[in-house]
């Protein structure tokens, strides 16, 4: 990815046209339209801090679920404990999103601390073998925890309160509330990207040993990627939660973990803004192919997976640098 | 706790650990051999489970059908392999990732359009329903009957691998593949030859389970995601790890859930034992492997040391 000043004009125009949309959108005033880019943004989200360790460091994550999934349950913990009037361990549940924020930050990247010093002992095959376990054991664990309703799942009421002077409720605030959090975090990102601590994650994707032999703990580099990614995706789980009125199990499943990666890859990996637009391209999949195919044959809309599948195959097996490489051209 | 459950439990533990062995040895070949993560291989346990269960309603011989849909599973692993995964050798393993979730995906979709979305029921024979008498408790025939098959699978891939020409180059693969290739072997019908193998494995395993847990969309996933934790603790390439690991887990998992409640209630109050243990016996293995991994990163019996 080039750095701001280096971007072409293909960059450029991209970009201006994404936030142009992305700003006037709630004033088309369409409810359905708005709750669908809200999804979008949520998940743009979650694609773009798994981008972090999966296109930046080249770890492929495959438990990022868990993540998004914890971050959902903080708000329904908080939701369940608040209506019941109950306290959780002794302390008050609290429903400000901040506060929710900063917890789910904190769970995630701690369960991402404890699971990822372990999983980044071992490399490849190993390493999305045992992500992926360490997601399952929170899937099964959230199952079996009957107080929040097991399997079934928590339905939320209401949203998390803004602290008092913002009213997520309103679809419009809520949207551009996890499009300030999703520009915010890109922005970051993307300094990140070229900041001395990027350039060493991207020198030990490609020669970890060279990069040891240079004087860098690069262990010590990954897994603050790994926590580092884990916590925007705890955030993120928290707008999901909000966006959908619902956490269940459902979150922490590898189907997710695995669409997650899906949305890196159809975006274009390793360059922050692909994965953006992977979860819209694949959002909007999800929402409108079912209906396309009932058009054409009636009934074959509920198989819609059967064409997913293929086609991600044949994008595994010839586009490389997706839908952003194919806009922007370039790249490496 | 009395001893009549420890031996049952145990027997269960022992079935769903050779369960797991067959899908596990399959998978553990073609990470070992040609460093390839396959998400879809719990589709070819499922497939031979459904495939069975039709040709159990076809023809109303069990054998004969499940004979069948082995070599039926077997060529789709085959025609995968040719015409999807033999692409992907050598690649970065995310490519990998992202084309076996699909397959995935075009099998759970395809079981769907074909077989309906509810769970279907894959009757045994009579000679393997009901229960036998055993430690003067009724056991049931079939759970017997899949240790058996489990065990005798093990014993015939052992055979297979140490003692044949076909295992010679299997091992040799596993080795260093370069050099097999330069000695003038085709690599490619190797790997097919192995993919068809390990697909049988897991149909195998599929139609066995099928009488006792429901054929349904998406029934093997659960299983694959075990078998991972199985490898990663057996050690990855290594079918006698991929053995010790399954029979471990299998163990583990199933004295988990049946013992930690009680265990638990020696100290703490009953409903706290029974949520309590529920959810530390839902996660046991996964601890389990973490432990193993925190000590032997490359597993307890890694194929090269």
């Amino acid at each position: 990815m080039p750095r701001f000043s280096e971007m072409g004009w293909r960059w450029h125009l991209l970009l201006a046209f994404a936030l142009l949309l992305a700003f006037a959108l709630p004033w088309l005033g369409d409810d359905y339209l708005t709750k669908l880019a809200t999804r979008i943004l949520v998940f743009a989200l979650a694609a773009a801090a798994l981008d972090l360790v999966l296109g930046l460091g080249g770890l492929v994550s495959f438990g990022h679920a868990a993540f998004l999934g914890l971050g959902a349950y903080v708000v329904g913990v908080m939701f369940v404990h608040d209506f019941e009037g109950t306290t959780i361990l002794g302390l008050a549940p609290t429903q400000n999103v901040f506060l929710q924020f900063l917890l789910a930050a904190v769970l995630a990247g701690g369960f991402a601390l404890v699971t990822g010093a372990v999983c980044l002992r071992t490399r490849g095959v190993a390493f999305i073998m045992i992500t992926l376990a360490f997601a399952q054991m929170l899937f099964y664990f959230f199952v079996s925890l009957r107080r929040y309703n097991g399997e079934d799942g928590i339905a939320l009421w209401n949203r998390s309160s803004g602290g008092g002077w913002l009213d997520l409720e309103d679809l419009a605030v809520f949207y551009y509330f996890a499009l300030a959090f999703l520009v915010l975090f890109l922005a970051f990102a993307f300094r990140l990207y070229h900041s001395r601590f990027g350039r060493v994650i991207r020198g030990s994707k490609d020669n970890d040993r060279r990069m040891q032999a240079l004087g860098f703990p690069t262990y010590r580099y990954r897994l603050t990627a790994y926590v580092l990614s884990a916590a925007v995706t705890g955030v993120a789980g928290v707008l999901l939660a909000n966006a959908t009125y619902f956490v269940g199990p459902a979150y922490l499943s590898w189907h997710v973990s695995g669409q997650l990666i899906v949305m890196v890859v159809l975006g274009g990996i390793g360059t922050l803004f692909g994965p953006v637009l992977g979860a819209a391209l694949f959002i909007l999949m999800e929402e409108f192919l079912p209906d396309l195919l009932d058009l054409v044959a009636t009934g074959s809309g509920e198989y819609w997976q059967l064409l997913l599948g293929p086609l991600l195959v044949v994008v595994a097996l010839f586009a490389r640098r997706g839908l952003l490489g194919v806009l922007v051209g370039g790249g490496r | 706790m009395d001893l009549l459950l420890l031996l049952q439990q145990t027997l269960n533990g022992l079935q769903l650990g050779v369960m797991l062995f067959l899908m596990a040895a399959g998978l553990t070949l073609i990470f070992g051999i040609m460093d390839l993560i396959n998400l879809a291989h719990g589709s070819f346990y499922m497939l031979g489970a459904y495939v069975t269960a039709w040709l159990v309603g076809l023809v109303d011989a069990f054998l004969p059908a499940l004979a069948l849909a082995l070599l039926a599973t077997a060529a789709v692993g085959y025609l995968v392999e040719v015409t999807t995964l033999r692409r992907l050798y050598g690649r970065d393993h995310l490519y990998q990732v992202l084309a076996t979730f699909g397959l995935i995906l075009f099998f759970n979709e395809g079981i769907k359009l074909l077989f309906g979305p509810q769970p279907i029921f894959l009757q045994p024979p009579d000679w393997l329903s009901g229960q036998i008498p055993l430690f003067g408790a009724p056991y049931p025939i079939i759970r017997l009957a899949i240790i058996a098959v489990g065990l005798a699978s093990a014993l015939l891939l052992w055979w297979l691998i140490g003692r044949t020409r076909l295992g010679m180059l299997i091992r040799a693969g596993a080795d260093d593949r370069e050099m097999v290739q330069a000695l003038g072997v085709d690599i490619a019908r190797l790997f097919g030859a192995i993919f068809a193998l390990g697909a049988a494995l897991a149909a195998l395993a599929g139609a066995m389970a099928g009488p006792i847990l429901a054929v349904r969309i998406g029934m093997g996933e659960d299983i694959l995601i075990l078998a991972f934790v199985v490898i990663v603790i057996g050690g990855i390439g290594s079918v006698r790890g991929a053995f010790v690991g399954a029979l471990l887990v299998g163990l583990v998992d199933t004295y988990g859930r049946a013992l930690l409640p009680d265990l638990l209630a020696v100290f703490l109050e009953r409903t706290v034992a029974d949520a309590a243990g529920a959810s530390i016996a839902s996660m046991a293995i996964y601890i389990l492997m973490a432990l193993v991994l925190a000590f032997r990163p490359r597993g307890l019996l890694p194929a090269r040391a």
